[in-house]
């Protein structure tokens, strides 16, 4: 699959919970066939123990599977060989801003990457500096990062793992401790290295508007992926999806409930211009 | 319980390059009984806030009553008045450190010197509200569960020093939908038991105009506006300005306005809007 850029082929997961006596293990993956194309921009999302991170974790090698594969641009996780190249090409960022900025300076934190790679000093300052103006952060490149927002926190890790210049990022709820703004300007960075800089994207999120954004949803539900499709596709089925304990975005829930009283609306809205066009037909 | 502040200002760093001025000058009252929902953008201000309702910070200057005692004087009995006012920080379950949930429960009431059967009643009672099976989860290690189920021993490790004032700082973070809406739920059934005065921090627009009865915006460390959710989110420019946004069907509402649809425009649950437009669709329907 030549247009693949991660590719996980019925993985499966076990953690080792190891007690005085026995050794248990518990499934986190049960079966995962996942295929995201180069360019895509897939949201996943699943209530909480349904596996979403462990998935994530199997995408740049921090977890390798214990039976199937997976395979990043080609190379698979499994061939210690690649594991550079591969944490180069699928970059991760996670929840909590303050777990992942390591440097007391902001371009600092964003050239910790690089260095590490063994970059030569001038090709570095010029990564920081595309890597900190991609996502809006050029300004802030001598603050301390504990200064800035948490919104501006996430976008200074994004621009670390930026100018490792990966093809591929991973974002596992980065906008889970974030205020409003900080929300959208997080999504807004992600959807415009989507678009203009062709960086395939993976989030997970428990936010059904940010899903909304996506190409492609996945839902995964106790190790499995159990549905996936457009947010179109994938919202319009609001019984299916509220049994999985997850929620629609608030337009699909509307249309869902005056439905429910027959009125006769489509049942696929996503947005609020959707639902005023929608509701003006109507009238 | 009730809660007043006085001309409250909080600077940190003092007297070096970074000093910066938390709080500025913000004086409200809180009646007892109220559930608050505190809002503003990361940095505005509200975390410190709650800090000094329960004497973790001091202020630079002002006074902070709760209960009509003045919390910020010298000869103040701090553990007394952190029996009155629970405060649950974000994340509560990385606090829990204890070999068994009961344990973890029981630490608090323990340091309060109750008896052995006082101290059974109140973890049975603060398991319960937050929806644990006591009898199953006794005796399991806090660390064999899910997120979901840690936060809820941590809120109960609260719950069972049954403060009057209970502070919870997004205490839904990183929670998925269902176990966001299980939390909430629990909170509100215990405020309209026991009506006691809760503060809810919160990022989320659409969680606060379900619940709360006034809503307090901070914003740059001063408190902005306050009022009912129908009021503050008409405020739709100041709220946008200072990063902060309405529920999605106030959106709706104003856009459909705009539109030149006659709709309410202070509504702000899905329930409401879905009343609303059903009334405006078999209205013209029966014209």
């Amino acid at each position: 699959m030549e247009d693949s850029m991660l590719l996980a082929n019925n993985i499966y997961f076990y953690y080792k919970k190891s007690d005085d006596e026995k050794i248990e293990k518990s499934i986190a993956l049960k079966g995962v066939n996942l295929n995201v194309k180069k360019g895509e921009f897939i949201v996943i999302i699943g209530h909480n123990g349904s596996g979403k991170s462990t998935l994530a974790k199997h995408y740049n090698a921090i977890l390798v599977p214990s039976n199937g594969d997976v395979i990043v641009d080609g190379m698979n996780t499994k061939d210690s060989s690649k594991l550079w190249d591969i944490r180069q090409k699928a970059g991760m960022v996670f929840q909590n801003p303050d777990n992942q900025i390591v440097a007391t300076i902001v371009e600092e934190d964003v050239a910790f990457g690089p260095e590490n790679l063994g970059i030569p000093p001038e090709k570095i300052r010029k990564r920081v500096d595309e890597a900190l103006l991609a996502v809006n952060m050029l300004d802030y490149a001598h603050h301390g990062p504990h200064l800035l927002s948490g919104g501006q926190k996430q976008r200074v890790a994004i621009a670390g793992v930026l100018a490792m210049r990966p093809e591929c990022i991973i974002l596992d709820e980065p906008t889970a401790m974030l205020d409003p703004s900080g929300r959208r300007e997080v999504l807004d960075t992600i959807k415009r290295l989507n678009k203009e800089e062709e960086i395939t994207i993976v989030l997970i999120t428990h936010f059904m508007e940010e899903a909304v954004e996506a190409d492609r949803v996945v839902v995964m539900e106790d190790g499995k992926v159990v549905l996936e499709g457009s947010p179109r596709d994938v919202f319009s089925k609001v019984e299916e999806i509220k049994r999985l304990g997850l929620d629609v975005p608030e337009m699909t829930e509307l249309a869902y409930e005056l439905r429910k009283n027959n009125i006769n609306i489509r049942e696929d809205i996503l947005t609020i211009e959707e639902m005023v066009d929608e509701i003006c037909r109507l009238k | 319980m009730s809660i007043k502040i006085e001309n409250l200002v909080y600077k940190y760093m003092i007297g070096t390059p970074f000093e910066k001025t938390a709080i500025d000058d913000v004086s409200l009252e809180i009646k007892d009984g109220e559930f608050i929902g505190l809002i503003g953008h990361t940095g505005s201000g509200k975390s410190t806030l709650i800090q000094q309702l329960n004497g973790l910070l001091k202020p630079t200057s002002g006074k902070i009553y709760i209960d009509g005692e003045d919390i910020t004087s010298k000869d103040i009995n701090l553990k007394k008045i952190r029996q009155k006012v629970g405060l649950v920080f974000q994340y509560p379950e990385y606090q829990l450190f204890e070999e068994t949930i009961f344990k973890d429960v029981a630490f608090g009431p323990q340091n309060l010197g109750l008896s052995d059967d006082e101290i059974l009643k109140r973890v049975r009672r603060a398991l319960e509200i937050v929806g644990i099976d006591f009898e199953k989860y006794k005796d399991k290690s806090p660390f064999d569960l899910s997120g979901g189920q840690r936060r809820r021993i941590a809120i109960a490790g609260i719950l069972a020093m049954e403060p009057k004032i209970l502070i919870l700082d997004e205490p839904t973070a990183g929670l998925d939908p269902k176990g966001r809406d299980e939390i909430l739920e629990e909170i509100r059934k215990l405020h309209k038991e026991y009506n006691n005065t809760v503060i809810l921090v919160s990022h989320s627009m659409e969680d606060v105009a379900k619940l709360v009865d006034r809503l307090i915006v901070m914003y740059k460390g001063k408190n902005i506006l306050t009022g009912t959710p129908r009021e503050v989110f008409m405020e739709i420019e100041t709220l946008e300005k200072i990063g902060l946004a309405v529920p999605q069907v106030t959106y709706l509402v104003r856009e459909l306005r705009k539109r030149g649809i006659n709709i309410r425009e202070d509504i702000i649950t899905v329930k409401e809007a879905q009343d609303e437009i059903l009334r405006l669709l078999r209205r013209d329907k029966n014209d």
